[in-house]
């Protein structure tokens, strides 16, 4: 018989690379950007892309300082900051954006696990928050209303 | 791009602002022809050896990205150094001194 389960499996790996490297043209080909995270459309395909399916809880342990109200959703100033402990990774998603994952961090061992950053948002939606410690994820969630789009129309 | 490190009880806080259009792929021009995606993708932050700052970042970053993070085990006037990638191949690194506060 033609192929081995071995075969099989290395030919649908390589396809599914490939398929993947061609999603990202013309990114660049850095291996470490989570280019599936990135362009993920919807929240929880690209939570799920950046951090697998472990289950996630909300945390009153991540702190998100952002606007009640968004004049330009352009420029929409963030903090996140969190003091889980042995954090070791978050990001900032919003639905508001065809692409919800807006920038994600690595808590390196000298750094402070608190960002601020500008980010853009096309509408009035939640900041999701995900935090990585361990094999766990955690979650916090604020809204920021949006009265002019940031996405360029 | 523009970087501040100021540092306080061995404690340096980072400011910087890196002039960049951070096209999404969705505008449009006046024309209607699309505007290709042209952003910053990754960040990073060395001192003494230690990449002290790692960031991803997509098209939902603001144009001309500011950030600001913190890292401890600083000195005034150690060097900071700033590296970024964009998804057009593109990069740029910036050296700075700390300053003490």
């Amino acid at each position: 018989m033609g192929i081995s389960r071995r075969d099989f499996c290395k030919t649908v790996a390589g396809s599914a690379a490939s398929v993947a490297v061609l999603a990202m043209m013309p990114g660049n080909l850095m291996a470490k950007w989570s280019d599936k995270a990135f362009n993920a459309s919807e929240l929880d395909a690209a939570i799920a892309a950046k951090y697998g399916s472990l289950p996630i809880v909300d945390s009153t342990s991540i702190e998100i300082k952002a606007p009640e109200i968004a004049e330009n959703g352009a420029f929409v100033p963030v903090t996140v900051s969190t003091t889980i402990p042995g954090v070791t990774n978050f990001s900032i998603f919003t639905p508001a954006n065809f692409s919800p994952l807006v920038a994600s961090f690595d808590v390196l061992p000298r750094m402070k696990p608190e960002v601020s950053l500008r980010m853009r948002m096309a509408k009035t939606a939640n900041v999701v928050v995900i935090a990585q410690a361990g094999g766990k994820l955690y979650r916090a969630v604020r809204e920021v209303k949006v009265t002019i789009g940031g996405c360029g129309g | 791009m523009k970087i501040k490190a100021v540092v306080q009880n061995n404690v340096a806080s980072v400011k910087m602002l890196i002039p960049h259009p951070m096209e999404t792929g969705r505008r449009k021009e006046q024309n209607g022809a699309i505007v290709p995606a042209h952003f910053i993708t990754e960040i990073t932050a060395t001192c003494g050896g230690d990449t002290v700052f790692r960031a991803e970042l997509g098209p939902g970053v603001s144009k001309d990205p500011y950030l600001s993070f913190q890292f401890n085990g600083a000195k005034a006037g150690q060097m900071l150094k700033v590296t970024w990638v964009d998804s057009k191949g593109g990069s740029g690194t910036s050296e700075v001194a700390m300053t003490a506060m």
